[in-house]
Parts: structure tokens; sequence; C-alpha cells
């Protein structure tokens, strides 16, 4: 592996994470088995687009676990949303997609992260393209980022290639088609189940195609794209290896996977 | 590294909570280098063992063991003694 | 500020808080844990889940590849097959299991050789054991919690052979210890006369580890 120049690395230090009440203050349903979920915390530090948090759930008997979850949002207030996608045999996302109500509490660590992030680079001569593979409920950070993007007015070039299941799966589908339609910005829907009738891609796993920049994409030759890859780990892992194929190197690939004990 | 065997770790990304009660700060971006095989990734490229008795950090190349954390009553320990040299950036430059 | 719902919750300390801050109540969480109240060692929570936890990648050992390798205290080795070992007395064995991670199991099934069995011709003065497994875990027991049939070589789980996630094809269980003892994909013992601690012994978890006596941490 060769080794990643020091300006990519960021710094650290910043505010110590530390365990903060957070308190449920807003709900929406985003598919049949997803929602999005935003929490007052008061002393919330802030946080960059990409960065996840901790969540510990305690129960009356005491029993507590802990779980990570991707920020969905740039932070707004002392306010941060996360968006849960249901695993059926988890202990912690069905209590969070169907019992958690408005009012109750729980405590939250974070922002914790600071590799896989993305912020706006204005003062740059040409912004970095940006390419965003989602697997899943792996676009939450992902989506964070093209918020942040809008809210900032940044010009960078992104570009969202999502993969789901079938159409019934896609997460923020009416705002991302409202991006999509945003100056620099294209979103790319892959099924790998199950297409809506009349898609023209038939459903498949992602592939180099739908990877490659689009020769219309008008991305400048340099910088060369980074890519942020977020899903469940053997989509990463696929993912990886057909950007490397395509002439991305390591350097300008970032990458969360998330397992099975995500629940 | 076969496909098989990474099925049940995650990034070191996963892995900068528990860190982060011992460093104070979040550990993401510190380049970290195995004392088995000498290969250099930031933390959050190296691979995290979750959910156990402790936190395992190993290597992503050749899976040794770089560190650990544990917290126990009233103690956390910290075990580096896999990795030859942890470099903390200083400077803030664009990520 | 968060008025009702918020308590100390002082004896959870090892959930890492610091002073001042509070743990709350997290209203209608209960886990996927089993309502009724049974007898449990202090401190720990059932779970009806058999969740996966490991301190490294899991190990793909085919059987044809497989071996299980007992060293004395003088060096001497003595290694079954996966056939050698296919050949020896199994027996069926059900039993609550207790994780240090606070869940417990209860009733699990499984099949497999008593330790006993493998050990009963071994020529030794040693009174601790490492035992060892593939991918480099260690765990260290005093032999006298491993002989009298209380542990096993196992091969089965519930009705059919032991999952590779947890720990097959075959792995050791100890099941009056907390469950880090009972070591997956196990492939070797190595027999001592004096103890040394295995991979979380010397690093902050107890030496025994004694569910009923709680003994989690190093000095509990």
């Amino acid at each position: 592996m060769t080794e990643t120049p020091l300006r990519d690395r960021g710094k650290v230090g910043g505010p110590r994470p530390r365990w903060l009440p957070a308190r449920l203050a807003g709900l929406r349903s985003e598919t049949g088995t997803a929602r999005t979920m935003t929490f007052d915390v008061p002393e919330w530090p802030g946080h960059q687009a990409g960065q996840h948090v901790d969540l510990r759930l305690t129960a009356a008997d005491g029993y507590s676990t802990e779980r990570s979850y991707s920020i969905a949002a740039p932070a707004e207030d002392a306010r941060v949303s996360i968006t849960v996608q249901e695993v059926g045999t988890g202990e912690v996302s069905p209590y969070l997609v169907e019992n958690m109500e408005l009012g109750d509490a729980l405590e939250m660590r974070g922002p914790i992260g600071g590799w896989f992030v993305w912020s706006p680079s204005p003062e740059a001569p040409v912004e970095q393209p940006i390419l965003l593979v989602a697997g899943g409920s792996g676009v939450v950070p992902l989506m964070a980022m093209v918020r942040e993007r809008a809210r900032s007015g940044s010009r960078a070039p992104f570009r969202l290639v999502y993969s789901v299941r079938d159409p019934g799966q896609v997460l923020f589908a009416p705002e991302l088609a409202q991006h999509a339609q945003d100056e620099g910005v294209q979103v790319d829907l892959v099924y790998s189940r199950e297409t809506p009738k009349d898609f023209a891609r038939p459903a498949g796993r992602i592939t180099a195609r739908d990877l490659a920049t689009p020769p219309d994409a008008g991305w400048p030759d340099d910088p060369p794209p980074r890519a942020y890859v977020c899903g469940p780990t053997a989509f990463v892992e696929h993912a990886i290896r057909t950007l490397l194929d395509l002439g991305y190197t390591n350097h300008n690939i970032r990458a969360e996977r998330f397992g099975p004990s995500g629940g | 590294m076969t496909e098989q065997s990474a099925s049940n770790s995650l990034d070191g990304n996963a892995a900068a909570g528990p860190f982060t009660d011992v460093f104070g700060f979040d550990v993401s971006t510190v380049l970290v280098t195995c004392g088995g095989c000498r290969a250099s990734a930031v933390f959050a490229e190296q691979r995290a063992f979750l959910g156990g008795p402790g936190t395992v950090l190993r290597c992503p190349g050749c899976d040794h063991l770089l560190a650990r954390v544990v917290q126990t009553t009233d103690e956390l320990w910290l075990d580096m003694s896999g990795s030859s040299c942890w470099r903390f950036p200083l400077e803030a430059s664009t990520a | 500020m968060l008025g009702e719902g918020a308590h100390r919750l002082d004896e959870l300390a090892r959930s890492g808080r610091e002073d001042g801050d509070m743990g709350i109540i997290t209203r209608g969480f209960g886990g996927r844990r089993e309502p009724e109240a049974a007898a449990l060692p202090p401190g720990q929570y059932l779970t009806r889940d058999f969740p996966v936890l490991t301190a490294g990648p899991t190990q793909y050992v085919d059987t044809a590849d497989w071996s299980f390798t007992i060293t004395t205290e003088t060096g001497d080795r003595t290694t079954w097959s996966w056939a050698d070992l296919m050949a020896l007395t199994s027996e069926d064995i059900e039993t609550d299991i207790h994780c240090v991670t606070r869940w417990s199991k209860l009733g699990t099934r499984w099949h497999g050789v008593p330790v006993d069995t493998v050990l009963e011709h071994i020529e030794t003065a040693a009174d601790y054991l490492m035992a060892h497994s593939y991918g480099g875990y260690t765990t260290n027991l005093p032999l006298e919690d491993v002989l009298d049939g209380k542990a096993w070589l196992a091969y089965g789980y519930a009705d059919g052979p032991l999952p590779v996630e947890h720990g097959g094809p075959l792995r050791l269980l100890v099941p009056h210890l907390y469950f880090w003892k009972s070591a997956k994909w196990l492939n070797g013992f190595t027999l001592l006369t004096s103890d040394e601690p295995g991979f979380w012994e010397g690093f902050g978890y107890h030496n025994h580890g004694d569910p009923w006596r709680e003994e989690r941490y190093d000095g509990d």
C-alpha cells in the first residue's frame, strides 16, 4: 500500500467526542423499513458530511448496547439526523425504526470518522469531481455529502451511482430527483434484482460501465475524481475492484463498509 | 486476503469510537504502520473487529494485530505493540 | 434538561461515562431479549440471538487440512486428524452459555468429544493449558476446569455441524466459564506447568472467568 500524502489526511484533534444526551425531535418515513430520525443534541459540536455517530441505548433493566450510524445531513443548529434501515434480526434497528417515539432519549457520541468526509474547497481553481457509489443504506453518508454540496453552494461536479435491490428500497427518492436537476449533479440508480417498468438498464450488480465517467459529464482531467464508496462489505469490495480497473488509485478511493452486526 | 476472511470485519473507521475514549480525539486520519509487514495506512483504512471483549485493529494486508482497546470497570487498556509507528498529522489542509 | 427518563446508572461503569454524564434510559428499548426472568449470573442479560463476536478474521479450515495437536511441557506432540477425532466417542451437550459482553443464552445444544478423552493417554505433570486456534487466538485454562466432563471439543451445534462463524469445524466448549474461554477454530493445546495469560487474559480480562463469581476483568 502506498502512503497517503499528509495533505490528504486532515488534522487530528478537535473537541473530544463525549456521550451526549439526545432527544428524538423529528421523524420521517423513507421506505417501509427505513426512517430518518432527527435528534436534538444541545451540546453538539458540529460535524462534516460523511461522519458517523455512536448511539447508546439503555433498557430499564440496565442492559445497554451501542451501535454506529452514519449522519444523513449537514448539522443544522444542534440537530443531528440519521437514517436507519431496519435489519430484521437486530436488537437496535427494529426498535429505532418501529418503536422509538418523539421525545424519547438516548445517548450519542460524535462526530466520529474524519477520513470518510467531504467538504467543499471554494478556494481551489478547479474543484475535484466526486463519484459517490452507494449500496443500499450505504447511501446515507453520501446523501449527507450531496446535501452539504447544496447547502454550501459548492460547484464541485458530483455523480451518485446508487445501487438498490428493487424500486421499493430507494431512500430519499424525491430529494435525489431534485438534486439531479442541480447544475453539476448527476444521479444514476442501479437495480440489482428488480427494475421499475421500462427501465433501460437490466437488473444486475454494478459494473465498470455504471461507474465510468460519462463522456458528457464534462469533468476536468485534473484533478482526477475522488470516489467515496459505502455499502455492505461485499458491495464495497466489488466496487473498489471495479474502480481500480477503471484507473482510480487507492489514493482517490475512500470506503466505508458496514457489516452484518449493524442491527 | 480472501474475500471470505474480510466478511466479518469493518473499516478502521468503525473502531474510531472506542479509540476516541483513549486518545480524546478522533484518530481516523492517523497513519498506522504494521509491525508485521510494515505496510502503512490511515487508521480508517485498517480492519476493525468490534463487539467482542475488546476493540481490535488488524492490518488489512497481513491480518497482524495492530492495536486493541479494552474497557474494564475503572480502566481503559491500550495495546499498540503490534504496530511500529503512529503518525499524527498536525496541520489542517483540504481533506 | 432531560427530566423524566434521565437516571444515573452508576452501576453501569463499563459503559465508560465520565463524571457528570447522565445515564439515560431509552424508553421502550428492551433489546430482543426473553421477557421472563431466569436464574442468570450477575450482570448478564438473556439473548435469543447467537451474537458472533471475534477478535480476528473468520478462519475457513477444510476438515481435510484440519488437525488438533496436544504439546506437553516436555515437547511431546500428539496429533489428531479430523478422521481420528471423528472416531472418538462423542456426546450431546445441553448447556447455558455466558459471554463477558453480558449476553447469556440458555439451553444451547452441542455435540462433541469430552476433553477428558483426548487428554486421557497424555503423560503430563502440567496443571494448565493454553488453547490455540487457527488465526492465532489463545486462551488459558487450569486443567481442572477442562477435566471431569466440564469441557468438550465441539463440532456440532443444534442439529447440524458447527457453523464456521461460531468456530467450526471445531471449537472448545467450556460452558461454566465466560465464553471467550471457548476458543473458536481450535487446533491445539499446549500443556504448561505454570500459568500464562492468553489473548484477553493478558489484556484487561480476568484470568479465570467464572461468570457466577462475575470474574470479568483483571482485578475482579
